[in-house]
């Protein structure tokens, strides 16, 4: 099937999608946008995490014909050209960064979170990130990176 | 595979009556797995997440099978606290921004976040087909693990749930607070003008089961009229009635034995928290 959506402000469109085909496969394999980790395909680990429609999601969980006609925004579309986002500068600064695959997500997350929030507490910040998994176990530094980018704000 | 995009609820009805095969799928978080995994290939999905009716609740309240845990928590906790705390713990907020609880009713797993509180609250289930409609107390809704009463050419709409009449809690025992499946869990409403509570277990039995026991013990042990500080004998017998109308087993997430034990504990526990908020003259509030 074909599907049309929007991803990071632009109109994309795919064809011979496989109707069972997760959001998380289209963007990384058609649409080359491969920002978007593939680890747990069952929502455990958050590394696929996206906007659809402002609202944070993890895209293996959404069947890619769902996002038909939806708006998607993943960690590609959240810098400014070249400069990066708050949330993604303070995560390079803190050392929030290990091997980097939960990264992505962690920093979907944390750039909702803020959204909503914009100055939340450890525990709102907890809650926030707790559907991303940091198997290096890293999350220490992203808390910090957290409280950072609030601090800039 | 066929992957079907009704925007009405005719629609759907019509194309779940001429494809029973198909699945429906709306927030994706039971269905997907099943597919990423290769454990399910249907002929069809049926994506629900185009009508708007099932996204909508109505006073009463009439809640849409498609409204997400994230807005029954933001939006629904003052009018239905017991199934905003049960919704609370379902997940993780990826999760909770996307699965609902008529997704929790079609998978039906015994360990499901929010079915103790749909039976401890006197839950209707609303189920359509071209055929018509049909309302289906939660009492009867579970048949078997992962098996409702639905029939083939049904959907479910909505869930009816009166807002809360008295004070109502939730509980449940995983190994940490996000992204966990249940081990057991408990729900309690307490309807003080009528004399009685509704408690319900989860992850304890074959299907999340009523403990009717406990329920008829507490309608004749206290006055809801006047209520006064509980005895702990109370809580007790409370904890230990709730407990025997479990049958659970030994799984991975946890004994038999150490599910029983918990059911007395949280049974015990969430009593006391109701049962205080109600001598506090407070209504429940999430």
């Amino acid at each position: 099937m074909r599907v049309n959506v929007t991803v990071n402000g632009e109109q994309r469109q795919a064809d011979d999608v496989w109707e069972g085909e997760s959001l998380l496969f289209l963007l990384r394999e058609r649409l080359g946008l491969p920002g978007s980790k593939n680890a747990c395909e069952q929502g455990e680990c958050g590394s696929c995490t996206v906007y659809m429609d402002n609202v944070p999601v993890c895209a293996c969980l959404v069947a890619a014909g769902q996002a038909q006609d939806r708006d998607v925004r993943t960690v590609e579309g959240l810098a400014d050209g070249d400069a990066l986002d708050p949330v993604q500068e303070a995560f390079v600064e803190a050392g929030a960064v290990q091997c980097g695959f939960c990264t992505p997500g962690l920093v979907v997350a944390a750039h909702d979170l803020l959204d909503r929030v914009p100055s939340p507490s450890d525990p709102e910040i907890r809650e926030a990130l707790a559907g991303n998994l940091c198997r290096c176990t890293g999350y220490e530094k992203i808390l910090d990176a957290v409280r950072l980018a609030a601090s800039r704000r | 595979m066929d992957f079907l995009r009704p925007e009405t609820l005719a629609e759907a009805l019509e194309l779940k009556a001429s494809m029973p095969d198909a699945v429906p799928i709306a927030g994706g978080t039971d269905v997907m797995v099943e597919l990423n995994y290769d454990h399910r290939r249907p002929s069809a999905l049926l994506d629900l997440t185009r009508i708007p009716e099932l996204q909508q609740w109505s006073d009463g309240l009439r809640v849409g099978a498609g409204v997400p845990y994230v807005r029954i928590i933001d939006e629904l906790g003052a009018q239905l606290p017991g199934l905003a705390m049960a919704s609370r713990t379902v997940g993780s907020p990826q999760i909770r921004n996307r699965g609902t609880v008529g997704g929790n009713l079609g998978a039906a797993s015994p360990a499901g976040d929010t079915h103790p509180v749909l039976l401890a609250s006197d839950a209707v289930i609303e189920v359509a087909s071209v055929r018509g409609t049909r309302m289906i107390p939660a009492a009867d809704f579970y048949l078997g693990v992962k098996r409702n009463a639905l029939e083939q050419d049904e959907l479910i709409v909505a869930v009816h749930l009166a807002p809360a009449k008295g004070p109502q809690q939730f509980s449940k025992v995983g190994t940490r607070n996000a992204m966990v499946i249940a081990v057991c869990s408990f729900a309690i409403s307490l309807f003080p003008e009528e004399n009685r509570v509704g408690a319900a277990v989860g992850s304890a039995a074959p299907t999340p089961r009523r403990a009717l026991e406990a329920e008829e013990f507490l309608a004749s042990a206290l006055d809801f009229k006047a209520p006064k500080p509980l005895l702990d004998s109370v809580k007790r017998e409370f904890g230990e009635l709730v407990s025997q109308a479990a049958s659970p087993i030994d799984d991975v997430r946890g004994s038999a034995a150490y599910r029983k034990h918990a059911l007395a504990v949280m049974a015990r526990r969430t009593l006391g928290w109701a049962w205080q908020q109600l001598v506090d003259g407070e209504k429940a509030c999430a």
